[in-house]
């Protein structure tokens, strides 16, 4: 395979956008997870079905999408239903859960009705759904590492407040932390991972590997930083595996990669059961 | 802002949850260095009025003061610390140290976009030195007994040096012997560092004992003022604001109860 990464630009990409993935998805997914909110990234995930297919659909009647990356709609959808959760949180206050079921299942609906219009996709489809290992194109690359960038200075610069509304948000609202802004950055973050993220580990998977290896990593670590570093490592590895089992087995690199996470997180279980 | 002592200044606080009156005409100031046991049984208003002094809900009618100035326009949150009931603070189980906890303390002093120093980290360790629990800065927070995780909160919210602790129920799920240690150290904190504590309970006898003044709510206030005179009252005075019998223990009933 290494062979084959210095030959194919679609490998170099492909391994590339994975590697970064796999750092920028399991570090935002520890915030994710210790606010309770692990059921919002799938609810994006399939908002941005909704934009991907609404995209793949128009590209077939209109000639300026036909040239346009489906990512970018499927990334703008993410980031509206993203604000539209903030927005439903607020007015469902004693039953902010509720926004999740809503805005996940709009996005199934318009996605199915952008998929029956279109009278299927066929392999475009499957691509955004499970991931391609083939797909990945170095625009798509270029994509993933801006929004890399954008990820790790938003955690690096506001990693104290994150953690503060993550641990107690009670005492970080008395303290004076402005928790709406930073929440709605925060969901406009996740929306954008998802959005870079679907290129590699497909729609349906990408909550995956932003909660697995978190799942995994707070099962070993003492500190935060600790549970940030654990996160990443398995991440990674995940990414690593399920990118190479992906190739030789010619099969969705998202499958692979969730596998692998769940493995990850079996082996952890076991192991901290048989330390006990 | 004018120079004052006063750090707290209710003026006829009222407040109605649609119709049903929560706390009707409460007025009361906390000065510097005053340490107030805020008493009242279940129900009688005072989360609501800690939700209102810490700026968490807007009164239906009357003003108050923080530190001389409108609450609107008080900005200095790091005056403030604020421990809030163990019970319902965080997740058990949430992957963070006592130092880091302690840390973020102070992430509302440091500002946006500024990250943790050596320095803030020394802060952090200073605070756990004087809650005595500097000896477990490295552990995980969940791996904690609930008072030493109640003295973590404490460390917490005195590392941005504030000059008032606001405290709701702090003991609750805590083991006798242990609200009697951490209440003295409270009383240190107040007596050798100049802290003002305003401290909401319900338990009358331990923190009646210990506060310099005590306010006594159930809707309304009944009493407040410096503790000889609550001491005065009968404690059929006491069970008639109450709602139901009240017996006092007095120091040496305390003392011996220990």
């Amino acid at each position: 395979m290494i062979e084959a990464i210095f030959t194919y630009e679609f490998l170099q990409n492909a391994v590339l956008s994975g590697l970064i993935i796999g750092l920028i998805a399991p570090m935002l997914g520890l915030f994710i997870v210790v606010r309770r909110m692990a059921m919002i990234s799938d609810a994006l995930s399939h908002v941005a079905l909704a934009g991907i297919a609404g995209s793949l659909y128009l590209s077939q009647q209109v000639l300026f999408f036909a040239a346009l990356n489906p990512v970018y709609l499927g990334m703008g959808a993410a980031v509206v239903g993203s604000l539209l959760i903030e927005r439903l949180r607020r007015v469902y206050r004693s039953f902010e859960e509720l926004a999740i079921p809503i805005i996940l299942s709009a996005g199934i609906g318009f996605g199915a009705i952008f998929i029956s219009l279109a009278k299927g996709f066929g392999t475009d489809l499957v691509g955004y759904l499970f991931g391609s290992v083939s797909a990945v194109s170095r625009q798509d690359l270029y994509i993933v590492l801006l929004i890399a960038i954008i990820v790790i200075a938003f955690l690096y610069f506001l990693y104290k407040e994150l953690f503060s509304l993550a641990f107690d948000p009670e005492y970080a609202r008395v303290s004076g932390i402005n928790e709406r802004i930073i929440q709605a950055a925060f969901m406009v973050i996740t929306a954008l991972v998802i959005g870079a993220s679907m290129r590699i580990v497909g729609i349906l998977l990408v909550s995956s590997l932003m909660t697995l290896p978190v799942a995994a990593a707070i099962q070993l670590a003492k500190s935060y930083k600790g549970a940030l570093v654990y996160s990443v490592i398995f991440g990674e590895i995940a990414v690593i595996i399920g990118l190479i089992s992906a190739y030789y087995l010619d099969i969705a690199p998202g499958g692979t990669i969730v596998v692998t996470s769940v493995f990850i997180l079996l082996i952890v279980l076991f192991w901290k059961k048989v330390r006990a | 802002m004018y120079m004052t002592n006063s750090i707290i200044k209710l003026d006829h606080i009222t407040h109605k949850y649609h119709h049903s009156v929560a706390l009707s005409d409460v007025s009361l100031e906390v000065k510097q260095g005053e340490f107030w046991a805020l008493i009242g049984p279940n129900g009688s208003g005072k989360s609501t009025l800690l939700r209102i002094i810490l700026g968490l809900l807007k009164p239906t009618e009357g003003t108050i003061q923080l530190f001389g100035g409108p609450i609107d326009s008080f900005k200095q949150q790091q005056r403030i610390g604020y421990v809030s009931q163990k019970s319902n603070a965080f997740t058990t189980r949430f992957p963070a140290t006592v130092l880091e906890v302690v840390r973020s303390g102070l992430t509302s002093k440091k500002g946006l976009f500024k990250r943790f120093t050596k320095e803030d980290e020394q802060r952090a360790l200073d605070a756990l030195q004087v809650v005595k629990m500097a000896d477990y800065h490295g552990k995980s927070i969940g791996d904690l007994s609930g008072g030493q995780q109640q003295r973590v909160f404490i460390a917490r919210a005195l590392v941005s040096k504030p000059d008032l602790l606001i405290m709701d129920e702090p003991t609750v799920g805590i083991d006798r012997q242990n609200v009697e240690s951490f209440y003295s150290m409270l009383s240190e904190l107040n007596r050798d560092y100049g802290i003002a504590i305003l401290l909401v309970t319900h338990e009358i006898d331990l923190v009646t004992q210990l506060a310099t003044h005590i306010a006594c709510l159930n809707r309304t206030i009944h009493f407040h003022g410096v503790h000889a005179d609550y001491e005065k009252m009968s404690e059929s005075e006491l069970s008639g604001w109450y709602g139901h019998p009240v017996r006092r223990l007095h120091q040496k009933e305390t003392e011996r109860a220990r």
